[in-house]
């Protein structure tokens, strides 16, 4: 089903720059194409030394830029420009469990800014999981009692122990451009949920999603959404890479439906990141990784490809030229999968390796942007 | 009393090393008496999100910070401090 479209994002002009905010296991750098996007400068480190999980303007100023920062030793902190990254502030209360919790932020691991009618507005998620709301532009934030302090949350979450590797986290936070109180968040693990009371009540989103990892053949909840998409002109449409497979949604439907059948055995349907072209909302992108015995999580066999899907998912087609033909062993996390708005979509990835790929022709042809960068934890496009 | 700053924490102090701080100048919600605590809350006071830095939302030292009171470790925040005590913050090991 092909929900109506709400609203037309206009694709960008066809002379406009791509930045890419590139937030990395050692700092933040910027990477800034021409016109033509065939040149590429690098900017930065900022934050030489920290740990910045993630790195986002805001849409609705196009100069409020947010990052999500902390290191080796020191606690979980939000920074801040008003400038576009040209002077910083730290946020004067950052996202923090109640006193008396027995919780603590590790992280702030996925921040989003909110609706267009709200100004101001921002969403961050946490590890382990949390939801925080700053109604001043990042400065202080609060967390949202609704889900924090939902009589179910420990039972959708698992305890702050449980979860990956780098600690159980809440991410994916999706608004929907029709209704502020419109809300959907991923967690790994919980599963999706959604509330419609602007997060004051929350309610698992989970049926037809295999989590192969628990007992129970259909759980309600505890599975483990990686990336959770909604596409901006079709908020109905809902896609998710998954740690067992790939899925999409049609609302008003409740039942997700399993796309990543139809991807190569030899492939599977495994990976973190999911990208949704912004003009087409039956197109889009993942990165496949090694999910198999052990989880090595790297590109299967050593041949990194980006595979894409023009029909919502019914068939994928492998996109690999200008990319390692064997013995490239990284990944892309679920953050570092980003396109752009121009007519002719720009798809870029940061890896593990701390390579920048991108392209300009919507994944035909794939060239290295910048090498030798830290573990890539986010790649946003601006 | 003074307080030691690590390197990484030294951005808020534009650039100090060595802080002095008036023990009985505790912060008002810190009793009684002078405490790590209370000299936690007047270094945050005097440099803003310092201390969450090193404190998490439980009051708990975070994992990788450890403070030394006149050379002796100590992690309870209600340690009392005497006026010419020398608080030390030290960013340990945390690797990678």
């Amino acid at each position: 089903m092909v929900t109506p479209k709400i609203a037309a994002t206009p694709a960008r002009r066809r002379s406009a720059t791509t930045t890419l905010l590139i937030a990395t296991r050692k700092g933040l750098w910027t990477l800034q194409s021409d016109e033509s996007r065939r040149a590429w400068k690098l900017n930065g480190p900022h934050f030489l030394g920290n740990v910045v999980h993630h790195a986002v303007l805001d849409p609705r100023d196009g100069r409020t830029l947010l990052a999500a920062a902390r290191t080796g030793h020191l606690g979980p902190t939000i920074f801040r420009s008003s400038d576009r990254g040209r002077t910083w502030k730290e946020a004067s209360q950052p996202p923090a469990f109640k006193a008396g919790s027995g919780r603590t932020v590790d992280h702030t691991f996925w921040l989003a800014p909110g609706h267009a009618s709200e100004p101001g507005v921002w969403y961050g998620g946490t590890s382990p999981q949390g939801l925080f709301r700053s109604i001043d532009g990042g400065v202080s934030w609060h967390g949202v009692d609704g889900f924090n302090e939902h009589a179910q949350r420990k039972a959708w979450c698992g305890g702050d122990q449980d979860g990956t590797p780098d600690g159980p986290k809440l991410h994916s936070i999706l608004i929907d451009p029709r209704d502020p109180a419109h809300l959907y968040i991923g967690m790994s693990s919980g599963g999706v949920f959604e509330s419609t009371a602007a997060g004051a009540d929350w309610r698992p989103l989970n049926r037809g999603v295999r989590a192969d990892f628990l007992p129970q053949p259909d759980p309600e909840y505890g599975h483990d959404p990686h990336c959770v998409r909604m596409h901006p002109q079709s908020p109905d449409r809902l896609y998710q890479q998954n740690h067992c497979g790939i899925y999409r949604l049609d609302r008003p439907s409740e039942n997700w439906m399993d796309i990543g059948a139809t991807m190569p055995k030899s492939v599977g349907s495994i990976g973190f990141p999911l990208v949704l072209h912004p003009h087409d909302v039956d197109t889009l992108w993942v990165f496949p990784m090694d999910g198999s015995s052990v989880w090595p999580r790297v590109s299967p066999g050593g041949r990194p490809a980006v595979y894409r899907s023009v029909n919502g998912g019914r068939t994928w087609q492998r996109q690999a030229t200008g990319l390692p033909a064997s013995q490239a062993w990284w990944t892309v996390k679920r953050q570092a999968m980003t396109a752009d708005r121009a007519p002719t979509v720009g798809v870029y990835f940061g890896t593990t390796s701390g390579e920048v790929w991108g392209t300009r022709d919507e994944g035909r042809r794939w060239r290295a942007l910048a090498r030798h960068l830290p573990h890539i934890y986010a790649v946003e496009a601006v | 009393m003074i307080v030691r700053i690590p390197g990484l924490l030294r951005s808020y102090t534009a650039g100090a090393a060595i802080v002095e701080v008036k023990a009985s100048a505790a912060h008002p919600d810190a009793s009684p008496g002078a405490s790590v605590d209370s000299v936690l809350r007047e270094l945050d006071r005097r440099f803003p999100g310092l201390r969450f830095r090193i404190i998490d939302e439980q009051a708990a030292v975070r994992p990788h910070i450890k403070l030394f009171l006149d050379g002796l470790l100590v992690r309870d925040l209600a340690h009392p401090v005497k006026a010419a005590a020398e608080l030390m913050i030290v960013g340990a090991l945390s690797g990678g």
